[in-house]
């Protein structure tokens, strides 16, 4: 059989990106949208393809490198464009690929009104070709590129609407906040250069054990500064304050770029360099307790959201945190494995939510939703079965992956993560149902003209969404647990991951335990949406509604109402205000206070700077010669 | 008594060819002031682009041979032809970026074609010196035609205050300069290069204080060339009065000649002493480095804004310097053929917009540029990404190489330093971007001259910013090769 | 010191021969006394007074173009000298020196920086 041409599929979206320069405006909207999805499917296809050929070779030889071309070549430096097919960017390439089709074909309902419809997918395409040149990269050089084209693109897209004030200083904040975030990553790219002698993955992990000592000062800060990277592009404390900011850009571009590719970066290139984390285990911790941290510290703040938007970006980073604690106990595939089911089911709920925006006409407050459930039948019940998958509901695709991620921190002994992961679990079940409750269910508090054109988003709209669905929900079949020799997903991915130096086993966990931990995290879930039902559900005006076709119901439901009153004051409220004050002062005073204070001091030092340049050419001559005064007070001292 | 004569070979009279070239030509185009035409003619520009062309295609047609020529005054070696290109392409481009510019500002007589020359001229002996004097000999010619041409403007005010600011600044530096080569003679008995570092590698007196304060006066004659600071005031004043298409050559041209001359004086001559000099150049490396970015901040006037670029560059180039060796020397090459490029590239663009007189290189000014002139604002896009080092464009290459290079001889403070500094850096020419994308002209939108040399010009800059940003090994391979002589 | 008698006896000489042809001068020239005359140089500008006065351009073109052909001069007399030494390359070197400040001459000439007005 022949090899697949890897380079093809970047190559595709990369084409068309120049066609959409060439051609401009001549192709009209149904030729960009043709050329846009077009591009992208056919990638998806040659992707698909080239997994098929690479699942058909023995499972020890399933690495495929192609050079395309020598980049730069100095003395013993030399970087080569090429790229890498094995079994963990195969995962990717196809979740970009796949989940992207469906988006850009999404996109095209969405956008139709949109008068830069032809900007939009230039982007968009644009975004694939960088997103495919990082996870297809062989070295971190050509993966840098990538990166930062990532970055580039997503400035763009949410700036998009860049009249918008709010949204020109979110990409801009997306920019600045991800620039420190690659500052880390090229000094830990230059770092292993210099000791490791290579930027080529196979290489330098092949040296890795030999050149780094393991646990030593040098792997850690390399491996350190690689996950600062991380945490600017995958949205981790302290970097995550961009993401939510960043749901100005359209919602496809969220779907896409801020929920099921680009921030999941971060969580690939970690996996990627797992033979360099393993060496480094201080590091493994920082990333364990910081995924942790995060998973548990975005979910508060997604209880106290109002916007349906802002609400899916606190959960998106949340969830990337479970992906780093995978990563960081050491269960690199469950991270991929989550990456996967959560592309799937975050993807849905952000073009659902969409959705439920394009019908009310650009609104996106929860409190002037309700009772859609009817009225949008198709994205209702999508967005039930995404809702269920990310409360990890047996037997949708969440389930099986984060119950993964929890069951390995626990055979890890990392039993405080573990216990922060289930009560991330817990919260993660209650907001995503209230916001199910608030959009779909109880009483409608639409506004007068939202109610006039409300309507059910087209089919072109509706069938990304239905398919997602299916992936939703049958999506975490490949990772059934409980299987000789690891699930299949794990197979897949056991030839990436087990490479590299000697790592601790965890430990093997009785079946009686397993199940134990299936229980618990189900547990979980469940009390997550009773909860959420209790408070949202069945709240006095919808007990209005439920009263005058359920008259016997009426007086369970009023005894009911002072329970739910005391259970808001007790435990809600404080806790709504714990996670509003966090947000308002972690958040925006702490965070952003942080990034703002580098930049007004820059400017400050700028402005101070300036008044040297008088204009006066004496000033000029005084300081040419204090500066040779001073250079020779410096040898005369020291020379 | 006889003297001795040297004897010049066939080969050597191709080795001259570049100086010949130059000087036939500019004294031709002296001599066609006998011969009026139209003004807004076309000779001198295309008069000038021959001269280069035979310029360069002499010195390339023997680019594989060392020569040392009058007493090894002259050498022709690896670092010269890279130089000699270097310059004659940047000469070019900026003639073909003058060929309207000067039309409609009224500056195209043929003295303007002919002092770019003399200038080029000046460069490539600067880089083709193997002496002090005739460094110092080449650094006027540059400089005294540079004066004229920032000032050519005569109906401008600011060309006039840019011209004798620059003028008198540059003399002072000249003054200094010119002090050290005395001293270092007085040091070391000669003004070869090659000689001083011979008598440095055998005498003991490397703390000789005549020798310390020469090399520091030689050092500020150069850092004054290349706008290290503290010795940079000059330049945003300069830039920013001088014509555009006269800025653009000279932050490339003069920038490129400086650091050739202070390579072979750093590299070669004192290259023995690497230790007493090596702290305080990476002292000036980092004030350097963050005064021009974080000046350049605040900065409205885009040409003004390129200036501080421009000095912050130079502190990048000396981190190369100070990292030294075949493999820092090789760094400095390279990142100057892309700082060259990306360079006159930008200020190209600058020189496309407005009409006629005007003067319209403002951040307001570009404002909505990007959809009114979607490629002008994609091909400025692309070198301010360059030049911030963002891939995949060759100024990312440069800088990661030369940062690496720096890396591994152990200069870790300083890489810190860059990075950190290039990552402010991308601030304000994000800036530029958002501007051109994001915001709506104020006044009534900038005018564009288009005009096919141009363009010609800035798509060779744009190609050439794309190409070493993926393709870079045979530039810097080239580069590599190019500096195996110096040492 | 020895080396150094040749320059005593050259200070010696220069300053007898300054000396006398001034003396000279003054003892036999004819007195046609005015102020024009007597102003310092004769050349028309007032040696005494604001140093900050404005010159006519015209003055700094004349001084640089004289400077310019004076070194012409200062560079043709050690080359004269040793003309036979130098032989054939020496002359075409100052030919070529010589043609290339004929064409700053030439040039000059069409921008008529010699005409005063």
């Amino acid at each position: 059989m022949t090899l697949p041409l890897i380079s093809l599929i970047p190559a595709l979206p990369l084409a068309a990106v120049a066609l959409h320069l060439l051609l401009g405006d001549r192709l009209g909207k149904r030729g960009t949208a043709l050329l846009a999805c077009g591009a992208v499917g056919a990638a998806f296809l040659l992707a698909l393809r080239a997994v098929f050929a690479l699942a058909a070779r023995p499972e020890a030889d399933r690495t495929l490198v192609e050079i395309v071309t020598t980049w730069m070549r100095a003395g013993d430096f030399s970087v080569d464009i090429s790229f890498l097919l094995d079994p963990l960017s195969a995962v990717m390439i196809l979740v970009v690929t796949g989940v992207g089709f469906l988006i850009h074909v999404y996109s095209i309902g969405y956008m139709a009104h949109d008068a830069s419809f032809r900007r939009f997918f230039l982007y968009l395409n644009l975004f694939m070709f960088a997103m495919l040149t990082l996870v297809l990269a062989d070295n971190f050089l050509l993966m840098f590129v990538g990166w930062e084209g990532v970055g580039l693109c997503s400035y763009l897209l949410i700036g998009f609407w860049y009249e918008r004030p709010s949204a020109a200083q979110a990409g801009k904040k997306a920019f600045v906040v991800n620039r420190i975030g690659d500052f880390g990553f090229l000094l830990g790219m230059l770092t292993l250069f210099a000791f490791g002698g290579t930027l080529n993955f196979t290489r330098l992990f092949a040296v890795a054990p030999h050149v780094f000592a393991a646990g030593g000062t040098v792997i850690t800060i390399a491996t350190l500064l690689l996950f600062l990277g991380a945490t600017g592009k995958s949205a981790q404390i302290p970097l995550y304050v961009w993401l939510p900011d960043a749901m100005e850009g359209p919602t496809p571009v969220s779907a896409l770029i801020h929920a099921a590719t680009m921030v999941t970066a971060g969580v690939y290139m970690v996996a990627r360099c797992h033979v360099l984390f393993r060496l480094a285990p201080v590091s493994l911790e920082v990333v364990a307790v910081v995924g942790a941290a995060t998973a548990l510290f975005a979910a508060t703040i997604g209880l106290a959201q109002n916007d349906i938007k802002r609400v899916l970006a606190y959960s998106t980073v949340s969830q990337l945190g479970y992906m780093f604690m995978a990563c960081g106990v050491g269960a690199f595939s469950a991270g991929i494995f989550h990456l996967m089911t959560h592309s799937f089911f975050k993807a849905l709920l952000f073009l659902g939510a969409g959705s439920v925006i394009h019908a009310l006409s650009n609104e996106q407050d929860l409190r002037r939703m309700g009772a859609l459930s009817s009225r949008l039948p198709w994205t209702h019940g999508t967005m039930l079965v995404a809702t269920l998958a990310i409360t990890g509901l047996p037997p949708l695709a969440g389930f099986f992956s984060k119950d993964e991620i929890l069951s390995s921190a626990f055979a890890s002994g990392h039993f405080g993560v573990w216990l922060v992961g289930v009560a991330g679990a817990v919260i993660t079940a209650f907001y995503m149902f209230r916001l199910y409750i608030l959009c779909f269910r109880g009483s409608s508090r639409l506004t007068h003209e939202a109610e006039q054109h409300l309507h059910e988003s087209r089919p072109s709209m509706i069938a990304p969404l239905v398919v997602l669905a299916v992936l939703s929900a049958v999506g975490g079949w490949v990772g059934m647990p409980f299987q000789a020799g690891g699930h299949a997903f794990e197979r897949w991915l056991r030839p990436v991951f087990e490479g590299g130096p000697a790592f601790a086993p965890a430990r093997e966990l009785s079946h009686g335990t397993e199940w134990a931990l299936v229980a618990v995290s189900v547990t979980a879930g469940v009390i997550g949406i009773l909860t959420a039902l209790r408070l949202y559900l069945q709240s006095p005006q919808t007990a209005t509604s439920l009263a005058s076709r359920y008259a016997s119901l009426r007086t369970l439901l009023v005894n009911k109402y002072w329970i739910d009153e005391l259970l808001d004051a007790a435990v809600v409220r404080p806790f709504g205000a714990f996670s509003g004050w966090l947000w308002r002062f972690w958040d925006v005073v702490i965070v952003d206070g942080t990034v703002n204070a580098v930049g007004y001091a820059l400017e400050g030092a700028s402005a101070v700077l300036r008044l040297f340049q008088t204009g006066f050419v004496g000033t000029y001559a005084l300081f040419l010669a204090l500066g040779v005064a001073a250079m020779l007070l410096h040898f005369l001292r020291h020379g | 008594m006889s003297v001795r004569m040297p004897v010049l070979l066939p080969v050597d009279l191709w080795a001259l060819g570049a100086v010949i070239a130059l000087s036939v030509g500019l004294m031709v185009m002296l001599l066609l002031e006998w011969a009026p035409v139209r003004p807004g003619s076309p000779r001198g520009a295309i008069l000038s682009l021959l001269t280069l062309a035979a310029a360069a295609g002499s010195v390339l047609y023997v680019r594989d041979v060392a020569r040392s020529l009058f007493g090894g005054m002259f050498v022709h070696d690896g670092f010269t032809v890279f130089f000699t290109i270097l310059f004659c392409a940047v000469a070019a481009l900026a003639v073909l970026l003058s060929w309207d510019y000067a039309r409609r500002t009224r500056i195209g007589q043929s003295e303007y074609y002919m002092l770019l020359l003399s200038a080029t001229l000046g460069m490539i002996l600067m880089a083709a010196s193997n002496d002090l004097i005739t460094i110092f000999l080449g650094l006027e010619l540059m400089s005294l035609a540079l004066y004229v041409l920032v000032g050519i403007r005569r109906a401008r005010l600011e060309s006039n205050e840019a011209a004798l600011k620059y003028f008198l600044l540059g003399a002072f530096a000249s003054g200094f300069l010119l002090y050290g080569i005395a001293l270092l003679y007085g040091a070391t008995g000669s003004t070869n290069l090659t000689r001083m570092a011979e008598f440095l590698a055998a005498s003991p007196l490397q703390n000789n204080p005549l020798l310390i304060v020469g090399g520091l006066l030689l050092l500020t004659g150069f850092a004054f060339k290349i706008a290290a600071v503290p010795f940079h005031m000059w330049t945003p004043d300069a830039y920013e009065g001088a014509p555009t298409s006269v800025t653009a050559f000279m932050s490339a041209g003069a920038k490129a000649a400086g650091f050739a001359a202070l390579l072979r004086v750093v590299l070669h001559a004192l290259g023995g002493v690497h230790a007493n000099w090596a702290p305080m150049l990476s002292a000036i490396a980092m004030l350097t480095m963050t005064v021009g970015n974080v000046t350049a901040l605040l900065q409205i006037n885009l040409k003004r804004m390129l200036a501080y670029s421009s000095i912050a560059h130079a502190g990048y180039l000396l981190v190369a310097v100070v990292a030294g060796g075949h493999e820092g020397a090789s760094a400095a090459l390279f990142y100057l053929a892309v700082y060259s490029v990306m360079n006159l590239g930008a200020f190209g663009v600058l020189t496309l917009l407005g009409r006629g007189q005007e003067e319209r290189v403002t951040l307001s000014d570009v404002a909505g540029l990007g959809f009114r002139h979607p490629l002008l604002g994609v091909t400025l896009t692309v070198f301010m990404l360059s030049l911030g080092g963002i891939p995949p464009t060759a100024g990312f290459m440069a800088k990661v190489y030369l940062f690496g290079v720096a890396l591994k001889a152990g200069w870790i403070p300083l890489v810190i330093v860059g990075v950190l500094n290039s990552v402010v850096s991308v601030f304000y020419y994000l800036r530029v971007t958002v501007a051109m994308y994001m915001e709506e002209p104020a006044l009534e939108p900038v005018g564009i001259s288009w005009a096919a040399p141009g363009v010609i010009a800035l798509m060779v800059c744009l190609a050439l910013t794309l190409w070493w940003g993926v393709q870079a090994h045979a530039l810097l391979a080239l580069a590599l090769r190019s500096v195996q002589g110096l040492m | 010191m020895r080396e150094y008698l040749p320059i005593l006896l050259f200070l010696i000489v220069a300053a007898v021969f300054a000396g006398s042809t001034i003396g000279m001068s003054s003892l036999i020239v004819p007195r046609r006394r005015n102020a024009r005359k007597d102003s310092a140089y004769e050349c028309g500008v007032d040696p005494v007074g604001n140093a900050r006065a404005r010159f006519t351009i015209k003055f700094y073109l004349v001084a640089v173009v004289f400077i310019l052909f004076d070194i012409e001069a200062v560079f043709l007399y050690p080359w004269a000298v040793t003309f036979r030494q130098l032989g054939l390359y020496g002359l075409v070197e100052m030919l070529l020196f010589i043609v290339i400040l004929l064409v700053g001459y030439v040039y000059l000439l069409k921008k008529r920086a010699f005409e005063w007005d």
